[in-house]
């Protein structure tokens, strides 16, 4: 029980949690995803290594949400590499992907709202207690977990028995995150964490982002908002019509030229022109 | 259902059945923070379903009253009471399967089917010499068997709910009427026809029916499954929400087949109960829209249409609500007719209460 509470500060000095540095937590390369004749993936490739932020830019209808939902095992790749940790992955459904570690927030489904906190973030890994047929959950261990961890990230849960509908959009993300971190996950995919956030929750959940970097783990922050990507970021794949347009470091590329990469060029340079900038 | 009861069924005085029932729906439902607060349950949501569930029983008492002064002062004796607590008690049983469908956001409309399906297989075997012993065995699994059917369609096939099991409401009831060849099916030594015409002997002219007992088992049981388990927990999780459930690595197929197989195999146990009290089993008859009383003791209850909201508690006062209304409804002397139009009423009052909860639920 201590161990597990101590689980996360030590994560950093965990060797499993921070593998050699030249073999990336996720690489993938040439992945194809097609839906009947719909080609929603055509060839995209990324790498993410430990303690980096990797972030995902692309407009809608890039690819964005079918390439993390093929990471997180939801969908299997039509074609294509995916290493995990170097060696050749399979997911046959989300269960997997967690178990190697790779724990995806998805922007609405990360929580049930009419389910209390401790719930939501034992979801699925609830700990019991006794034999079977007595055995049941073990709620006092789920209730004094989740304390601690909301306590070590800073959100002032009065109860943990309190819904996750009365939290804040951005304390939900990090308790999304947290729970992912708990549980072990190497690698966090963050579907567009501060899209419907106002600007000091924003500030919290990217706070939160680069602590839980520093701590190791990598993240890939699916995003279309490049100041949010720019502010934690150490390097930018963009996305557009299912293919990579390109990895970047952050020492190579400036935001503006982040911005107009995404958005698909010389257009968007116009119309920003044309009203003024703004864009 | 009060076809099936003679209403000078039981002649155990049973002073307080209804009572006793009522009570533990009191007792427990000031004691749900404490358990809740053992558990994990938000407490907004608990309060909401503890009031829902509270709310019901003045509900409960009010009719009770009502009905003993306007029925000649003959509703609360303890003759009836007994009675009464062994009409809710079937509804009790196939209700608390219902619970543990509608909070995952589905619904079983084959209960009344299963019960009269089952129920048959039960009558058929106790009349074989020397397979009489199976018949309970029998009946338990032929519910499961055509529960776990529905819950296939459901989980693997991706079918809604509500159409599977409204096929399985025609299709089950085919059967029913099929195995006894649309007849009759009567066995006067039917060997378990204690569990639904004896009771448990407490005290010297003084015994708790059998039915009430295996009523409250079932109950109970479900309350512990419901609220304790890590089985129960992902019931409710389900409910909340599928796909973020699914997202969380819970295996949602699983839980389904699950739901589904227990409301058959709790519709089979109903088939037990009933067949057990009448000695005898009807394809045609048996069984017929107890669905729609299961349902509306549910959603009485204060359990939400939408899944993932919802007590077994609440259950059990609104079985005691229906109960009380067709056993009231008679002694009063209403007719038949408007006993119908009554207990429709109730229903669609239950779901404007569900919605109305809805609406206060956003601002959680």
């Amino acid at each position: 029980m201590s161990a597990a509470l101590d689980q996360f500060p030590a994560a950093a000095a965990n060797p499993a949690a921070s593998p050699r540095i030249d073999t990336p937590l996720i690489e993938i390369r040439d992945v194809r995803k097609e839906f009947g004749h719909v080609i929603a993936l055509a060839g995209v490739s990324l790498t993410v290594r430990a303690g980096e932020v990797l972030c995902l830019l692309g407009d809608n209808g890039a690819g964005k949400s079918t390439l993390i939902k093929t990471l997180s095992g939801v969908h299997r790749p039509t074609s294509g590499s995916f290493m995990v940790d170097g060696k050749p992955a399979a997911f046959s459904g989300p269960r997997d992907a967690l178990n190697a570690g790779i724990a995806t927030v998805f922007q609405d489904l990360a929580m049930i709202p009419l389910m209390s906190v401790t719930r939501n973030f034992f979801m699925g890994r609830e700990p019991t207690r006794g034999v079977w047929p007595f055995r049941r959950v073990d709620f006092k261990q789920c209730r004094d977990v989740t304390h601690a961890e909301m306590r070590r990230i800073g959100i002032d849960v009065r109860d943990p028995d309190q819904a996750v509908g009365t939290l804040s959009g951005g304390e939900r993300q990090c308790v999304a995150i947290a729970r992912a971190v708990y549980f072990g996950a190497k690698v966090l995919i963050l579907d567009e964490p501060t899209s419907a956030l106002g600007v000091a929750q924003t500030s919290m959940v990217l706070k939160y982002i680069n602590l839980v970097k520093s701590r190791g783990l990598g993240v890939i922050f699916i995003t279309h908002n490049v100041r949010h990507a720019y502010a934690v970021g150490d390097s930018f794949t963009v996305l557009n019509r299912g293919r990579t347009l390109g990895t970047y470091r952050k020492d190579e590329i400036a935001m503006d030229a982040l911005q107009t990469l995404m958005a698909g060029g010389k257009e968007l340079q116009d119309l920003s022109s044309e009203l003024g900038g703004t864009v | 259902m009060s076809d099936f009861e003679p209403v000078s069924g039981n002649t155990n005085p049973e002073p307080g059945s209804v009572l006793a029932g009522t009570g533990t729906g009191t007792g427990s439902a000031p004691a749900a923070p404490s358990h809740g607060g053992a558990g994990l349950s938000a407490r907004q949501v608990r309060l909401r379903a503890t009031l829902q569930a509270t709310g019901m029983l003045p509900v409960l008492i009010i009719l009770a009253v009502g009905f003993h002064l306007l029925g000649g002062h003959r509703f609360l004796t303890a003759q009836n009471l007994s009675i009464v607590a062994q009409q809710a008690s079937i509804n009790c049983v196939l209700a608390a399967g219902m619970t543990f469908v509608i909070l995952t956001g589905g619904i079983d409309l084959s209960v009344g089917s299963i019960l009269a399906a089952s129920a048959m297989g039960a009558l058929i075997v106790s009349l074989l010499p020397d397979f009489s012993g199976l018949a309970i065995p029998v009946c338990l699994g032929i519910g499961a068997g055509i529960g776990a059917l529905n819950g296939l369609l459901v989980a693997y096939a991706k079918l809604p709910p509500f159409i599977v099991t409204l096929g399985s409401l025609t299709a089950v009831r085919g059967l029913a009427r099929l195995m006894g060849s649309d007849n009759t099916v009567f066995n006067p030594n039917l060997s378990y026809a204690w569990l639904g015409n004896d009771g448990l002997h407490i005290l010297p002219g003084f015994a708790i029916p059998w039915l009430a007992i295996v009523a409250m088992v079932v109950i109970v049981l479900s309350w512990y499954v419901l609220r304790r388990t890590v089985l129960g927990v992902r019931i409710y999780a389900v409910g909340g929400n599928p796909a973020a459930a699914r997202l969380a690595g819970i295996n949602v197929p699983l839980i389904l087949l699950f739901v589904y197989a227990l409301s058959g195999a709790l519709a089979g146990l109903g088939g037990v109960l009933s067949s057990a009290r009448l000695y005898a089993a009807n394809g045609l008859q048996l069984g017929q829209s107890y669905e729609l009383d299961a349902i509306a003791a549910v959603i009485l209850g204060g359990t939400s249409f939408v899944g993932g909201v919802g007590s077994i508690w609440g259950t059990l006062v609104g079985a005691l609500i229906i109960a009380v209304l067709s056993n009231g409804l008679i002694l009063v002397g209403v007719s038949d007719i408007w006993q119908f139009i009554v207990k429709g009423l109730v229903i669609i009052g239950a779901v404007a209460l569900d919605r109305f909860r809805q609406g206060s639920g956003v601002r959680t």
